[in-house]
């Protein structure tokens, strides 16, 4: 966890002031909408179809229980009981009153939550992995560096009228779950030939309208560096971005129509000039930041505990382990990823009563601490093998013990139509049938490893060009139609998904997806090639075959 | 706010009514002929024609601190009976399509 110093916590206090006069002045009429509109995305607060959408940071996806019983409280008190985890480690509350938003902004921030950088043509919310400081063979924790640049630059002036808004992931491990691929900046912590820890930084990756993959424009940066790095991107983009056009606005656009090259040349130059001085990290700064995250005093546990070889008799037990259950750095320990895709559930939603729940488990297994991913599950980071039995009896009475992590019904899936003011179609109704269709755990384990991604709209917040099957909602003659993707991936090698031909009507997506499967099913050539990587060998065609033969 | 100049550009094909946003809780509303807002669709200023879709688009914008993002909306009229027009209309005046539990 890291804690917050005295002057976070003073900035929080200062900002939820703040809102609190631009709220009353807004509904005084001294404020216009149009004067208010940006001040109120600064706080998170978007105008949705039915009601004003809060959308709260979880910065690298870290939350202590305490936390989290205050989401549920917020929930509670000033929403309807529930909250939807989306795509970039933010919970979203649906229903909540702009004259009741400063008192839960308040009441957050008494818990060190706050809804800075989760909207507005800013530096967004600095992510992740969720699995950082507790995986296997990653070199380092990357929530340091996260929490490095979300102080520099929160409120920094130069940051906070971007020509669009700028995301930023980190990554520490071989095996990306950070999707950093896909952020306007991506970093991968990694070792040079002679020892030092430093980033390969990637520009310009992006989803939405025009979908990028990011470049690689330097291999290594050293860690002392990275600030003024990253500086000296944001300040060619803010000079050179595109402010005269929104679709054209995000740095992909410019890293593609500069090439990646002539940017990386403008990159260099401007960093030259910045002369290294002022953000150069001294170790003092990198250790001060360092020493504010605290870690479990671990015991010195066995690697198979006996409660785990008596439980194993259970084949629940077992398949669920093999799903949910991950390795952890420390001898004795798991990481546990909870489940928030029940069969027929909306994708990433978790009740107050299940946050109040999850909170206490975490107190009890992991530490109090709860991690949230980028694929709207949530994870208890810090688990003792020998406590697993208990967790998942627990776990499976509050309905978070799914076995699907990763398999076809672990949907990434946005908010779409139902509430969401800029979508085309509806995105969770689709994710509920096919949860439904594929129910039976046998069959999904049989299929293997599949993600499925669902967009009500082009903005693609529900990742569909990355999905194994991406799904986006599309509306033509007042009516909602889906165009189907596959073969997308957003992992280290992230690719975006070929279309399989024309989209298809509501009613016939389920089936479409079904056919898709049994095709794989048909076409892999053992059960272990997944099947992202038979679409990879055999291409779109026997897919499209299969799907349009008979439409 | 909609500008003067997409205003003038506003032309309907059918019955419609101007819906927004209540500025305080955010809740659903439709323009009343009594230049008023209520959370029922039933309650609304039907318009058949663009002048008057602008002009009661006019009026309801200019409200700025009743409700937000005032915008005309289609409806279908049925034996006395309002129904939303499309989708998206149908979702913001009956609310979710969805389950919110498992089931």
């Amino acid at each position: 966890m890291y804690a917050y110093d005295e002057l976070d916590r003073t900035l929080i206090n200062e900002r939820v002031s703040e809102f609190r006069d631009q709220v009353k002045r807004r509904l005084s009429g001294e404020l216009t909408e149009d004067e208010f509109k940006m001040l109120r995305l600064q706080n998170g607060v978007y105008l949705q179809l039915h009601a004003y959408m809060f959308r709260v940071a979880i910065p690298y996806g870290t939350l202590s229980s305490k936390q989290l019983r205050r989401l549920a409280y917020i929930a509670r008190r000033y929403d309807r009981g529930y909250g939807h985890f989306t795509t970039r480690q933010n919970i979203q509350f649906n229903w909540i009153k702009l004259a009741e938003l400063p008192d839960a902004l308040a009441e957050l921030a008494e818990v060190g939550i706050h809804a800075m950088q989760t909207s507005g043509n800013n530096m967004r919310n600095v992510t992740s992995d969720q699995w950082a400081g507790v995986a296997p063979g990653e070199v380092e924790d990357p929530r340091i560096w996260s929490e490095i640049l979300r102080q520099h630059t929160t409120l920094h002036p130069e940051f906070s009228f971007l020509p669009r808004k700028f995301k930023i992931a980190i990554t520490a491990s071989e095996h990306d779950r950070a999707a950093i691929k896909i952020h306007d900046i991506g970093l991968r912590l990694h070792k040079n030939a002679d020892g030092e820890t430093g980033f390969e930084v990637l520009v310009g990756g992006g989803l939405g309208r025009t979908p990028f993959i990011a470049k690689t424009i330097k291999p290594f940066v050293a860690g002392r560096d990275i600030l003024s790095y990253v500086e000296a991107i944001l300040r060619v983009y803010n000079q050179y971005g595109r402010r005269d056009n929104i679709y054209k606005a995000r740095i992909k656009i410019l890293v593609h129509e500069l090439g990646i090259e002539k940017f990386a040349r403008e990159v260099d130059e401007e960093w030259r000039q910045m002369g290294h001085s002022a953000l150069t990290l001294d170790h003092s700064v990198i250790e001060e930041v360092r020493s504010r995250f605290s870690y479990p005093a671990y015991e010195k546990l066995p690697h198979m505990p006996d409660e785990l070889k008596q439980a194993a008799h259970d084949p629940l037990f077992e398949r669920w382990r093999k799903n949910s259950v991950a390795p952890h750095k420390v001898q004795g320990y798991s990481i546990v990823t909870l489940s928030l895709k029940p069969v027929g559930g909306p994708p990433g939603d978790a009740t107050a009563d299940q946050m109040d729940a999850i909170a206490d488990l975490a107190d009890k297994y992991s530490f109090g601490e709860i991690r949230v991913g980028h694929e709207q599950n949530l994870a208890l980071p810090h688990v003792a093998k020998r406590d697993l039995p208990q967790l998942w009896k627990a776990l499976d009475r509050l309905g978070l013990a799914t076995p699907n992590v990763n398999l076809v019904t672990d949907i990434i899936a946005c908010p779409g139509l139902d509430y969401c003011s800029l979508a085309n179609a509806r995105s969770i109704p689709i994710a509920q049938e096919l949860t439904r269709r594929f129910a039976n755990h046998d069959t999904a384990d049989m299929i293997g490893r599949l993600h499925i991604n669902i967009s009500g709209c082009i903005n693609a917040c529900g990742h569909h060009h990355v999905g194994h099957i991406g799904i986006l909602g599309v509306e033509k003659n007042g009516e909602e139609f889906y165009q189907i993707t596959i073969g997308g991936r957003a992992d280290e090698n992230a690719q975006m998904g070929a279309l399989i031909g024309p989209a298809v009507p509501y009613a016939e997506v389920a089936d479409v997806i079904e056919d898709i499967v049994e095709a794989y099913l048909a076409l892999r050539d053992r059960p272990e090639e997944l099947f992202v990587d038979t679409v990879k060998r055999l291409g779109v065609e026997p897919f499209k075959e299969r799907v349009y033969a008979t439409r | 706010m909609t500008s003067p100049l997409e205003q003038k550009k506003i032309r309907i094909t059918g019955p419609s009514v101007v819906t927004a946003n209540r500025t305080w809780d955010g809740a659903v509303v439709y323009r009343t002929a009594q230049q008023g807002w209520s959370t029922a669709l039933s309650d609304a200023a039907i318009v058949s024609t663009s002048d008057d879709a602008r002009a009661l688009l006019a009026e309801s914008a200019a409200d700025d601190v009743g409700a937000v993002g005032a915008y005309i909306a289609p409806v279908e009229l049925n034996g006395g009976l309002v129904k939303p027009g499309n989708l998206r209309e149908h979702i913001r005046s009956k609310g979710l399509t969805i389950d919110l539990l498992p089931a």
